[in-house]
């Protein structure tokens, strides 16, 4: 039977789409208006104050568009114009300086790729499989090519004195966001950003100005960035002490547990992207990243971790960025516990939950970057489970 | 190599911004508050979420209790069972409380309420004052709870092992399942919200938009008699009700429907602002068919009521007499309570800081009428 598809003139190979001006600053076209972020409400108390999470079931590649890229905020999204924006360097520096945004454009930029993960990605899941969907697993990430400053040519202009061992980041927001960072790292791969793929920094992002700090938890990213304070010691904020802090079995908690260590996920097929076609080809696609430098190797299993075939690595692999892989696989129709394993530069092997759980108990709430299981029933129909 | 950019800082400038407090007292400033003091201070500014004894409310951070309690399987995490350092109380209560009015709490307030929260902890004695002099004898009892980030030693060299590829173990069972708790959003049609639609269904849900004429006729080009008889209408016209099942907006679930009698020559445009503004809100005040007091009264039907009216809620003194004066939440009124709840109202629980833009005022204004009682 001929395809009406084909032997019929469709309207928009006859008349005209769109003038060039139908959307001056495009949106996606409504066909993917199932690609959005997305919200669990029942997890914070109030939306001004919460997470919302990248659909990475639906997205391909590595870079992630800003517009769905997930958003936590403490106090709301402000909106920070560059007029009146205003970055201080004070504390333990020869000279305290205030900055404009114009003063910002103004130093040599550079530009780098990098992942942010909450150090809650997949948090959700330290007691077991919880919530249904590659998005509302592992969606706290996102990964995008930044320009801007290096924080260290800042530092340099006002001069840290020897003494000032730690930068304390906080931003203009109601929250502050405070958090401090070793001067090592602040004059090694900070960045202090203003584009994004290419973009100004979308509000929620932290427009006009916000920190990049590749390969650490995306809650030290400090957005709307107003001040930099050196500083002798850890000022041991709100957000270091009470939160994003690691409580293990004993009772103590792990502090300034900064790296976000080696991961990966099957992002299709997964609960929101289920098998739709039948058995034969099968493309399993996967991000995985490491805040300690390359991914080296990634892993799938389709039985549950018993056996291992190695995956194709798509286009780059870039430093603390996110990397795409993917595995062409024949499948027969039949079920599958589909895993992946990724392997970075230092040889660390992302470890099961359990593995994990050994050591740092059901308490962590952070940093669970464990191996994600996803069953493929025979319809194609895909569930979040734990298995042993 | 200096490029001369910037300006210097002022010491009014730094002294307004660099407000961090370090464990060391480093940053604080002088003044001083003691415990009764804070007990009025929290229970005006601060007890609408975290309860008159710091026990918080709803899932607002409980302050108090919860000693003993980190090794539990639900441990309570607070200011004296988990926070290593007093200094990141004074801090944080100074810089970002209370929550949606931040920078409102003076700094013998700030002593005064860090004060009673060592007394809600049973730290200190009700007749303590807290100030910069004795701030550095306070040690808080997790103060060694704590110990940097062991992982490159403790865990990174288990898992630096080159890993098995082939008959690893025994074969697996599910064991755990997520679609066993429910607690996923969802699509109308019972799947995990955001679930990519099926190519059938994709184009069906998305009607195509009917033939713009003015193109038709503007654009004499070649074939253009066939498009006229092109089956795309058609196509969308037949397409079944399966729009029913298109994913529906990302909030389109919790929106509570309007009731249709008061909706009536209301701006739907600037009720969906409204709605977006009212996000400021729903921290506090929940709204719709089902909603219950919380932090703040239900506000269903408020526009045009009288004020004090939401059965259960416990209302401020203030607000409480400006009822008893006959308070109706008119247009007006509502404008200038919610530009700022303070100066309209002293005295009210409400910590909000206030919409300082008319227009959003007039959209949250447009969108509680909305919403039916």
């Amino acid at each position: 039977e001929p395809d009406p598809k084909i032997t019929e003139v469709q309207e928009w190979a006859t008349a005209f789409g769109d003038p060039v001006d139908a959307a001056p600053y495009g949106t996606p076209i409504r066909f993917e208006s199932h690609v959005v972020r997305r919200n669990v409400e029942w997890l914070t108390e109030s939306p001004v104050s919460s997470i919302n999470f990248t659909p990475i079931h639906a997205l391909e590649g590595t870079i992630t568009p800003q517009g769905c890229a997930f958003e936590r905020h403490h106090s709301g999204a402000i909106e920070l114009s560059k007029q009146d924006y205003r970055l201080m360097i004070n504390g333990l520096v020869e000279k305290p300086l205030v900055f404009t945004f114009e003063d910002l454009l103004r130093f040599p930029r550079t530009i780098n790729t990098a992942f942010l993960e909450c150090a809650a990605n997949g948090g959700m899941e330290w007691g077991g499989a919880q919530l249904e969907g590659c998005q509302f697993t592992q969606g706290m990430i996102h990964n995008m090519e930044y320009t801007g400053v290096p924080l260290r040519l800042l530092l340099e202009e006002a001069g840290v004195k020897p003494e000032g061992k730690w930068i304390y980041a906080e931003g203009a927001d109601a929250s502050s966001n405070g958090r401090s960072i070793p001067i090592e790292k602040a004059l090694d791969d900070v960045m202090v950003a203003f584009f994004a793929n290419g973009e100004a920094l979308r509000k929620e992002h932290g427009y006009p100005v916000r920190l990049v700090v590749p390969g650490w938890e995306g809650n030290m990213w400090i957005k709307w960035l107003r001040r930099i304070g050196v500083y002798d010691k850890a000022v041991e904020s709100r957000e270091e002490t009470s939160k994003y802090t690691d409580l293990m079995p004993d009772g103590r908690a792990r502090k300034w547990t900064w790296t976000m260590d080696t991961k990966s996920v099957i992002t299709s097929p997964s609960p929101q992207a289920p098998i739709r076609h039948g058995k034969g080809p099968l493309v399993l696609t996967g991000l995985a990243w490491s805040g300690n430098g390359k991914i080296k190797r990634v892993d799938v299993s389709l039985d549950g971790g018993v056996n291992w075939q190695e995956a194709r690595i798509s286009g780059d692999i870039k430093s603390k960025a996110l990397t795409r892989f993917h595995l062409d696989i024949d499948w027969d129709g039949s079920e599958m516990l589909l895993q992946s394993r990724a392997i970075d530069e230092t040889g660390y092997v992302q470890p099961t939950k359990d593995a994990l759980r050994e050591i740092r108990g059901l308490n962590n709430v952070y940093h669970n970057n464990g191996i994600q299981t996803w069953w493929v029933k025979a319809d194609g129909e895909v569930e979040n489970v734990e298995v042993a | 190599e200096k490029l001369g950019l910037g300006r210097p800082a002022l010491p009014e400038e730094i002294s307004a911004w660099d407000v961090a407090i370090l464990p060391d007292g480093t940053g604080l400033r002088p003044g001083s508050g003691d415990v009764a003091t804070g007990d009025e201070v929290f229970a005006e500014k601060c007890a609408t979420c975290h309860g008159e004894f710091a026990e918080g409310l709803d899932a607002w951070p409980v302050l108090a209790g919860g000693e003993g309690t980190l090794t539990d399987r639900r441990p309570v995490k607070t200011i004296g069972s988990y926070w290593p350092y007093l200094s990141t109380v004074w801090d944080y209560v100074h810089r970002s409380m209370p929550f949606g009015s931040a920078q409102t709490v003076t700094v013998d307030e700030t002593y005064a309420i860090t004060a009673f929260l060592l007394y809600s902890n049973g730290l200190v004695d009700e007749d303590f004052t807290l100030s910069n002099e004795n701030f550095k004898d306070i040690v808080l009892p997790n103060a060694d709870g704590f110990y940097v980030d062991d992982r490159p030693e403790t865990e990174y060299p288990k898992f630096r092992v080159e890993p098995c590829m082939k008959d690893c173990g025994p074969a697996v069972k599910v064991t755990k399942r997520a679609a066993e708790l429910k607690v996923t959003p969802t699509d109308a049609d019972g799947r995990p919200a955001g679930t990519i639609p099926a190519y059938d269904e994709a184009s069906a849900a998305e009607p195509a938009a009917p033939p713009s004429t003015d193109t038709a006729e503007a654009a004499p080009v070649e074939g253009q008699e066939k498009a006229a008889t092109a089956p795309s209408t058609e196509a969308a016209q037949a397409a079944p009700a399966a729009a029913v099942e298109a994913p529906p907006a990302a909030d389109a679930a919790t929106a509570p429907a309007p009731a249709p009698s008061e909706t009536a020559g209301l701006d739907p445009a600037l009720i969906d602002q409204g709605k977006n503004v009212f996000k400021k809100c729903v921290a506090c005040h929940k709204v719709g068919e089902g909603a219950k007091n919380a932090t703040g009264p239900t506000l269903n039907g408020i526009v045009g009521s009288a004020a004090g009216q939401s059965e259960g809620f416990k209302y401020s003194k203030a607000l409480a007499d400006k009822a008893a004066a006959g308070l109706t939440w008119n247009e007006a009124e509502l404008q200038a309570f919610l530009e700022n709840p303070k100066d309209f109202m002293k005295g009210t629980k409400m910590t909000f800081a206030g919409l300082k833009k008319a227009e959003d005022r007039a959209a949250v204004i447009a969108y509680l009428r909305s919403i039916g009682k």
